[in-house]
């Protein structure tokens, strides 16, 4: 029972901050959301938009979120929070590189996307994070286009 | 060879079989050198049913050429086919500026029995080097051809050859279905590959223990890595790594008794020599930065290893026990995937150079960083047992090869496979299960 409470609580306080990261980061960029200069874009649905992107890209050999690809984790991770549902986190590189330290490339990234959602409060032990490396690419070309497509997470659950 | 083949079949497990393939493979030298022995190779007799079971004479003119050391004499210009020492006539061969001389027989004694006899002439001294006669299966013959070609090499080098070895490597084909993806073993010439694992998901890493009877590798069957280690001629395999995290990049100790690896279990990629008999681990590395790649120095004393811990993957050393971590590479802003040379003086490596990544050879001592290859993206190299050859990844026309360099970048050829991308390879240990009579 207590386990309960404390969970609720966490929960609250995780959707708080979740809340004031969303509008912040919304208000702050006006170029997201597909909408262009639609005033009547209401929170909810520009997160239904963010939810339905479950890619995370990254540059070449970076584990860094950019702030658009933040508000995408965010959106799944309020989306996530208080429900028991599994996430998986699968960590990919492009085909630069060597295979092995791409394998632990595809990692660090998926952990980074982690990080964030735990720190949204959506608990480590629903967070299931694979690495693929350089194995499974997305798209097949050989150039940069295909590079920055390959280079990414992707959010299942 | 499949007869005997099928007997190995009998107790694989899941995802593991045999299949003899095609010989869908041909060798393009792309870089060659015009200097080299002049060494003529006289097609072999052959006493026997039908055709011998395989081409002696071509397969080691073919081995030699391709090592950059000699000079082939073309057969269209012989003054005669020499196949016993009394046959022989050096001052024909010194007409042909010849220097070295081969010659032999195969004979068929019985339904799987053959005896194969070679000898090698200096032409200038009119003396015989050397001279072997082996009695072997069907299914060793290639093996003798390529056991020939390392005493030739041997005898006129005065190195050890590493034609009588072997490769592993992975391929993947993909149809509209999915992928396919097979660890596959072939002679050091590409030819015979044999498939030892067969998988949906990705397979990686293949690593030899170095009594050439092991194989350990990564699979991803069901969605994760996982490290195995394989019996080669059982097929037999067990698991040793599914540690929560990434486990990869499996590397046998020279005695065989341990596994290093690259495991994240306890947060990020670290090190870890694994203990096989009690499958104890020690952690040898302690960074939050990525650290992976490790191989062995040839008296186990040491692992060479990529690490990301100065912001970009450069090559460290660090002893075996763990502790005395030193950086080696201080040139270019990406370095990897490292493996030390026979005499462990140089390492082979991946380096990035104006956004191509290329195979590099490193000074230990003076830290000298020399480029070899020159394609887009080459990875995954692998010295030849003798360091005289290093093998690696690259891409063709958009398709993963399989290519070669002599040490020094002087030769250079392609190993083309007719279908799928081929990648990772890993050259064997010397193979010392041949015998021979002199």
């Amino acid at each position: 029972m207590k386990k309960i409470t404390q969970l609720l609580i966490l929960g609250i306080l995780a959707f708080g901050l979740a809340a004031c990261g969303t509008t912040g980061s919304t208000g702050g960029d006006t170029t997201t959301g597909g909408t262009g200069g639609d005033s009547g874009v209401s929170g909810r649905s520009l997160d239904k938009d963010l939810l339905s992107r479950k890619l995370i890209h990254f540059e070449y050999n970076s584990a860094e979120i950019d702030d658009e690809s933040r508000r995408i984790i965010e959106a799944h991770a309020n989306h996530l929070n208080g429900k028991s549902i599994r996430i998986r986190l699968e960590g990919h590189a492009d085909e630069r590189g060597t295979r092995e330290y791409n394998l632990s490339l595809g990692e660090r990234r998926a952990n980074a996307v982690a990080k964030i959602m735990r720190a949204l409060g959506v608990e480590g032990s629903r967070i299931k994070k694979v690495s693929f490396g350089e194995e499974k690419p997305l798209r097949k070309g050989h150039n940069e286009a295909a590079w920055s497509m390959n280079r990414r997470v992707e959010i299942a659950y | 060879m499949l007869n005997s083949l099928s007997k190995v079949v009998t107790g694989f497990g899941f995802l593991l079989c045999w299949v003899s393939a095609q010989a869908d493979l041909s060798i393009e030298i792309t870089k060659g050198v015009k200097s080299g022995l002049p060494i003529a190779v006289v097609p072999f007799s052959w006493e026997g049913k039908s055709r011998p079971p395989h081409n002696i004479s071509d397969i080691v003119a073919a081995n030699l050429a391709r090592s950059g050391h000699f000079a082939i004499i073309p057969k269209k210009d012989f003054l005669s086919n020499p196949h016993t020492r009394k046959d022989v006539i050096f001052k024909d061969w010194r007409l042909l500026k010849t220097e070295a001389l081969v010659i032999g027989e195969i004979k068929q004694l019985g339904a799987n029995k053959y005896q194969v006899e070679f000898r090698l002439f200096d032409i200038f001294k009119e003396k015989q080097l050397a001279g072997f006669r082996y009695t072997v299966g069907r299914k060793l013959v290639r093996k003798v051809a390529h056991q020939i070609s390392d005493i030739i090499y041997e005898k006129l080098t005065g190195e050890s050859g590493a034609f009588n070895t072997r490769i592993a490597y992975i391929t993947k084909q993909s149809t509209a279905s999915g992928s396919t993806y097979k660890l596959k073993i072939a002679d050091s010439d590409g030819y015979g590959p044999v498939s030892l694992v067969t998988s949906r998901e990705p397979l990686m890493s293949p690593a030899w223990s170095a009594d050439g009877r092991k194989i350990a590798y990564v699979s991803f069957e069901h969605r994760r890595s996982k490290v195995f280690v394989q019996n080669i001629s059982s097929g037999k395999r067990s698991l040793v790594a599914q540690y929560p995290g990434i486990n990869s990049a499996p590397a046998f100790s020279p005695d065989g008794r341990s596994l290093a690896m690259t495991l994240s279990k306890d947060g990020n990629a670290e090190i870890y020599v694994m203990n096989l008999a009690t499958r104890k681990l020690k952690r040898i590395t302690r960074n939050p930065a990525i650290d992976t790649e490790p191989a062995w120095s040839l008296d186990g004393s040491r692992l060479v290893f990529t690490s990301d811990r100065a912001g970009s993957p450069q090559i460290y050393e660090v002893s075996a026990s763990g502790g005395n971590v030193r950086r080696l590479t201080f040139e270019g802003s990406y370095n990897a995937r490292p493996s030390y040379s026979a005499d462990g003086k140089t390492i082979t490596l991946v380096s990035r150079s104006r956004g191509r990544y290329h195979i590099a050879v490193l000074d230990i001592e003076n830290s000298g960083l020399q480029i070899i290859t020159s394609t887009l993206l080459d990875e995954s190299p692998s010295f030849a047992p003798n360091g005289r050859i290093i093998l690696y990844a690259a891409q063709v026309g958009g398709k993963g090869v399989l290519a070669s360099v002599s040490a020094d970048g002087r030769v250079k050829q392609l190993f083309k496979f007719r279908d799928g991308d081929v990648r990772e390879p890993a050259w064997s240990p010397y193979n010392r299960e041949l015998q021979y009579k002199e």
